[in-house]
This record gives C-alpha cells, structure tokens and sequence, in this order.
C-alpha cells in the first residue's frame, strides 16, 4: 500500500510534446511508471517515440483532448506540465474529464486563476496536487513528477512538502539511514492549491503501510498550524516537523510565491511553537530531519519496522 | 510588484473608484505648478516611496498656501524617510504627490487580499480607519468585518451594503460605499492584484466616499497579461541586485550578512539561510538559481553575490536531483575561474554522481572547500569568514 499511487496507476502527460513535459515523461516510464499516452492540442493522433535507458522502445498516443485521452488509455492520473498561462485551463480540463488524481507541476500560475480553479473543483471528483510541486512517488512502484527516482526507498514513511528540493533532502536523510518511504507528495509552494497538508496527512493516517510522518513546511500562510492542531486531534502516527525561513526577512517572497510574512503573520517562530506545542518534534536544522524522525521512531518503538534497507 | 500611491490611484480611477484630484511632482518647480493647477485652499504634499508609515515619518505634509507647498515639496523631496517599513536605512523621496486636500468627516478601512485558507479573495472592512490593519486586528478584532466572495459571480451588493452598514457609514452614503467597493472588487481582479489596501477611506463633508490613499500590489505571476502595470515599475525604489538577479531568472533577495548563499530550490535555498544562522553565521541573501544550475547561471549568481562587499565567503547548496552533480561541478568551477573568485567558497555538493562531482571541485586547483553534509558546509563557512 501508500497513498494516492501506485504499480496499477495509469497516467497521462498534459502537453506532452513540451520539451520539460517529454523529458519526465521518459523519467517516469524509465523508474516503471505506467505512462500511457498525452494530449496537445492539434496533435492528437499522432505519437511521442522515446527510448527509454535501457534501450527498450516505447511509442505514446497523443491525444487533441484530456476527455479523449482518458477514453482511449484508462488512465486515473493525469500529470500537467504546460505553460502557466494556460496551466489553469488544463486543470480545469482535467477535472472536467474525471480524473480521480491531477499533479500540476507547472510554476508560476496567476493566484487568480487557482482562485477559479479552486472553485471549479468543489463537488467534483480530481484530487489536484500542486501547482508548483515536485510531484508525487510511491517508490519502486510509481513516480509521476519531477523528482530523482533513485534516491527513494520502499518502505513506511511517509513525506508531504512544501518544498521539492527539502523533500528530496529528506527523503536522502531517510534513505541513507535505511528508512524507506511509503510515498513522497510535493503539495507545492503556492499560496492556493489543490491539496493542503491535512488533506495528504489524512491519507497516510489511513494507510496501514505507513508508520510515520515527516512534514516540511515554510514561512506563509497557517496550513502548518492548521495541520498541526488536526495531527493532534486526530493522528494516530508519530508526525515529525522542518519549517523552512526561519531567517526570512517579513514582507518579502522566498522564491515560492506562497513564502511570505505579511502583516506580521506566518513565521517560522508562530508555526514551530504551534507544532511544538502540538506534540510534534521539529527538527532543529534541514540536515536533522532524518535524525529527528528516528528519535520519534525510537520512541514509539517503530524504528525496527522502519528499517527497509541496508545501507 | 509595488506601486506608488499616485500610481495605484490613477489604476483605481479608470475602475470608478474616487480619489482626491492630484499630480505627480519630481521637482519643487513641478509640485507648486501642480497646486496651483489644483486650486484648491489645501493642498497635500505626500512623499512618494514604496513603503508605509510615511505620515508618521514626516513624510505627508498640508499646505495653505503655495509658499507652504513650495516649502514641504523642498523638504520631503530628496529626504530619507525611515518608516517601519523601509528598514533602518530609509528610503529616499524622489518622487511627490500633490494632492487637494479634502473634508474628512470620518476614516474608514477596507482591503481586499487573496485567503489562502479558503482561496478565495476576501474583501476587509473596519471603522478603525487610519490604523494599521494588523494593529486593529491585535487589539480589536471584532471590528474587522469580512465578506469572502465567490469568484463565480463576484462581489454582491448585498456583500458590500453588509460591510458598509457594518462599519457604520452614514446611510445616506452607504449605496455610495457599495459603489466603492464594487469598483475597488473590479480592479483587483481585473488587473491581478495580490493586495488593494484603502487606509483610509474617508467620507467627506461635502458627501464623498472616497480612497485617500491606495496600496496596491500586483501578482508577479500575472504581470504577462498586464503590461500597463509593467510600465508602472519604479526601479529606482528595487534592490538593484534584485534586479539584476531577475534578468538571469534568479530569485534573490538581499539580506544584510556577509555569507553569500547559492542554492537550487527556494525551500532549500531558505533552510540554507537557517541552518547558517543556527551556526552562528549571517546569510547575506536568498538566492535559488533553479533546477538547472548552469555554468551561465552560476557565473551570473556569482556576480550578483559578489557585488555586495559585505560578502566575506560563498556557500554552494546544490541537491542535484535530475541534474547531475558532476555538471553542477563543471559550472561551479568555471564560473569561479570567470568571475576570479576571490574569496573562501565552500560547496556541499548531493545527488546523482555526487563523487565525481566532488573529486571535479578538489581537483580544479581553485580554494573551494568541500562539504559532506548541509550542516558539514554551514559550519565550515561560518568558521572561514569568522
């Protein structure tokens, strides 16, 4: 098990022939995702031909239309790499289409235009994971996004982020320390979004397969003390903490469009008193997240199940 | 992006918001033309930067007369106005409103911001007009009244009329309000605003609702679909290595330490500041250079980084994910052979090839120190500058 995919997911690339789309399509179908076709709109019937590292061939339908796309593929996921000015259309195209998981990694869309889509998700059935995230991975099983593959292992943690490259330094700490991982979600680091926190820590509460948490926030916003107050009411697993800015000077975007204190609100101080005062240990630097979550894992008794690997 | 006043107020305008009749001055010559052009018996002189708090710092002046004006604009312009917002250093007024005066009967607040609690744009009002939002929201939040609109339809009369009653405009003006509101709703959605800041508006003797000041700042991500507020940039009032960072696609910010900080990813590239400081260093800037770090980036990040004197030593955090470390290597090498570093440079280098990538920075006959770990580099830059 893990959350949100999976060895059975079948994904779709929204523009596809886009060079960085094209690109971590092939890196997913090398890591053994099943990618199974894309869309571009004026190029449907036509195929994307990639080689994948081990020589091995692999010929993906291109479809005009999400709709399309779904019909003819069976895909469940579908992944967006298109530009930001027309990132929320194809969001909305996929929400349109019913897909059960849409990841868009796209950076750098209008907040206005997440406003609308926000709106156009109530009451449908798209779980949308970004903008502006790495992706989502279930190791050895699934990887849909930009992340390096290879540094993740099979296991029982869980990663949910704000951040791409902190997910992967966390997930390296892990990894190094033979703890593997059940899945790895990039939330991402706008200020409107598709899934929050507590949406992703209601799925690892739910999923027998994972044991612990990691949870790595930044400055902006209260998603963290948000999740925080849920985790206590609520988690049944050790859930371990990193907020990012603690250094960060007010009034300014930390390069995530959604990192930013504004009127005095949402520091790092505020939301490391509120996990901490939540029960929830906060890793005192980036390089102590392994470490952190191994003295909760030790606590509970949950080290030895955690361990996947030799390293 | 930011904007002055005048700027906003001229945005404002074309969406049917009022504002007090007035015109930009850059010379004391300009500003007393402009009030003699007003005609008005009071006039407002009001130092144009892009920062708050200026009325407190000396900064917004009433005249009587022309010798008056003449007077204030001789004063504020060219003076460095140190106001909560400006930090410490201040910032110069190079540019001056000259604005009529007008009867304020009573100061209201009303701001519209994107919530991203819910994701919706929520419009803010209080009667607590002329405080800082954040200031009323501390000592008495059930002042504040909030309307959260629904982006399908917009903002409603009766969402606006409801603000209005509630923050007690007189009702004789309160269709006036609504009027405001549902012009200043306009405006921020139509030209992408991230925050529309009226404080205050005011309600004048002779019946007027209107914005006697404006704050309004635009979404960077939206600034494609703009380019009237492009136009409207002032970069006299941005750190100039700020600019020059987003001609090369970099983020950077300035910070006031003496340990330049190179990073790829902006989580890193924060948590990097952090653990520099928990070592008892001090960051002197943000800087993610982005996925790929090539050698033309890393040459310009180094240029940038090494333009602040305050920079006693540079540290290098690259996670490479999908770039591989070796490459990330080659570009930090050369890059620091074309800008002929000068000063201590430590890399921590993670990722794909990380080893080769390594033996590529001890080989290279440059002085860059490499580090193991994150916590491994922090420690070594902060002993190298100490």
């Amino acid at each position: 098990m893990s959350i949100l995919v999976s060895k059975d997911t079948k994904v779709i690339t929204q523009g596809i022939t886009g060079k960085t789309a094209l690109f971590h399509a092939k890196g997913a179908l090398d890591y053994g995702t099943q990618m199974v076709g894309g869309t571009s709109p004026g190029k449907g019937g036509t195929t994307v031909e990639i080689t994948l590292e081990n020589g091995e061939a692999v010929s993906l339908p291109v479809f005009n239309t999400v709709s399309e796309a779904k019909a003819a593929t069976g895909a469940t996921a579908t992944v967006i790499y298109v530009p930001p000015a027309f990132a929320a259309d194809a969001i909305m195209e996929a929400v349109d289409a019913e897909f059960e998981l849409a990841i868009c990694i796209t950076e750098g869309i209008p907040v206005l235009d997440m406003v609308k889509v926000k709106r156009y998700l109530e009451g449908k059935k798209t779980r949308l994971i970004g903008p502006n995230c790495p992706g989502v991975i279930t190791p050895d099983e699934c990887k849909i996004g930009i992340m390096p593959g290879y540094i993740h292992k099979k296991g029982h943690v869980g990663v949910v982020s704000r951040s791409g490259t902190l997910t992967y330094e966390a997930v390296h700490q892990l990894s190094t320390r033979g703890i593997g991982q059940s899945s790895a979600i990039g939330i991402g680091g706008d200020p409107v979004k598709g899934s929050e926190f507590i949406d992703i820590l209601n799925l690892f509460n739910e999923d027998p397969d994972t044991y612990a948490v990691i949870m790595i926030g930044e400055i902006g916003g209260t998603a963290e003390e948000e999740a925080a107050e849920w985790i206590k009411a609520n988690m049944k697993k050790p859930v371990v903490g990193f907020i990012g800015g603690a250094t960060a000077p007010p009034g300014k975007r930390m390069g995530h469009a959604g990192a930013i204190i504004s009127g005095g609100k949402g520091t790092a101080a505020e939301k490391i008193a509120t996990l901490e005062a939540c029960g929830i240990k906060v890793a005192p630097t980036p390089s102590d997240m392994g470490s952190t979550l191994v003295k909760a894992l030790e606590e509970q008794g949950l080290l030895d199940k955690c361990i996947t690997h030799e390293v | 992006m930011n904007i002055h006043e005048y700027q906003g107020k001229e945005v404002l305008k074309q969406y049917g918001v009022v504002v007090p009749e007035g015109k930009v001055a850059f010379t004391v010559d300009e500003a007393v033309e402009a009030a003699e052009a007003l005609g008005t018996p009071i006039v407002v002189v009001k130092a144009q930067i892009h920062a708050g708090g200026r009325g407190k710092a000396g900064g917004v002046k009433v005249a009587k007369n022309l010798d008056e004006v003449r007077t204030y604009a001789s004063e504020i312009l060219g003076k460095v106005l140190v106001t909560h917002q400006t930090g410490p250093e201040g910032k110069e007024v190079k540019r001056l409103l000259i604005e009529q005066g007008c009867d304020i009967k009573k100061e209201y607040y009303v701001g519209v911001v994107v919530d991203r609690g819910t994701g919706t744009v929520v419009m803010m009002a209080s009667e607590e007009g002329g405080t800082e939002i954040e200031e009323v929201a501390a000592h008495s939040p059930e002042k504040i009244f909030k309307e959260v609109i629904d982006p399908a339809v917009g903002l409603q009369a009766f969402q606006a009329r409801r603000l209005a009653f509630n923050i007690n405009i007189p009702k004789e003006l309160v269709n006036k309000a609504v009027q405001f509101m549902t012009a200043l709703y306009s405006a921020f959605v139509e030209k992408d605003c991230s925050i529309a800041e009226i404080n205050p508006l005011v309600v004048t003797g002779d019946g007027k609702v209107m914005a006697l000041d404006a704050k309004l700042n635009f979404d960077s991500n939206a600034l494609y679909r703009h380019s009237d507020i492009v136009e409207l940039r002032d970069l006299e009032e941005e750190d100039v290595k700020e600019i020059e960072a987003s001609k090369f696609d970099l983020s950077y910010i300035a910070l006031d330490g003496n340990i330049g900080c190179m990073v790829n990813g902006a989580g890193l590239a924060m948590a990097t500041m952090d653990i520099i400081k928990y070592y008892g260093g001090d960051p002197a800037n943000f800087l993610d250079v982005g996925g790929g770090a090539t050698t033309e980036k890393v040459t310009e990040a180094f240029k940038i980084i090494l333009s602040d004197d305050k920079v006693k030593g540079i540290f290098v955090n690259i996670f490479g994910g999908i770039m591989r470390c070796d490459v990330i290597a080659n570009g930090v090498v050369e890059a620091a052979k074309q800008v002929g570093l000068d000063r201590p440079l430590v890399v921590r280098l993670e990722g794909t090839n990380v080893e080769i990538g390594k033996k590529i920075l001890n080989e290279s006959g440059l002085n860059i120190v490499s580090a193991d770990s994150m916590a491994d580099g922090a420690q070594k830059i902060v002993a190298l500058v100490k």
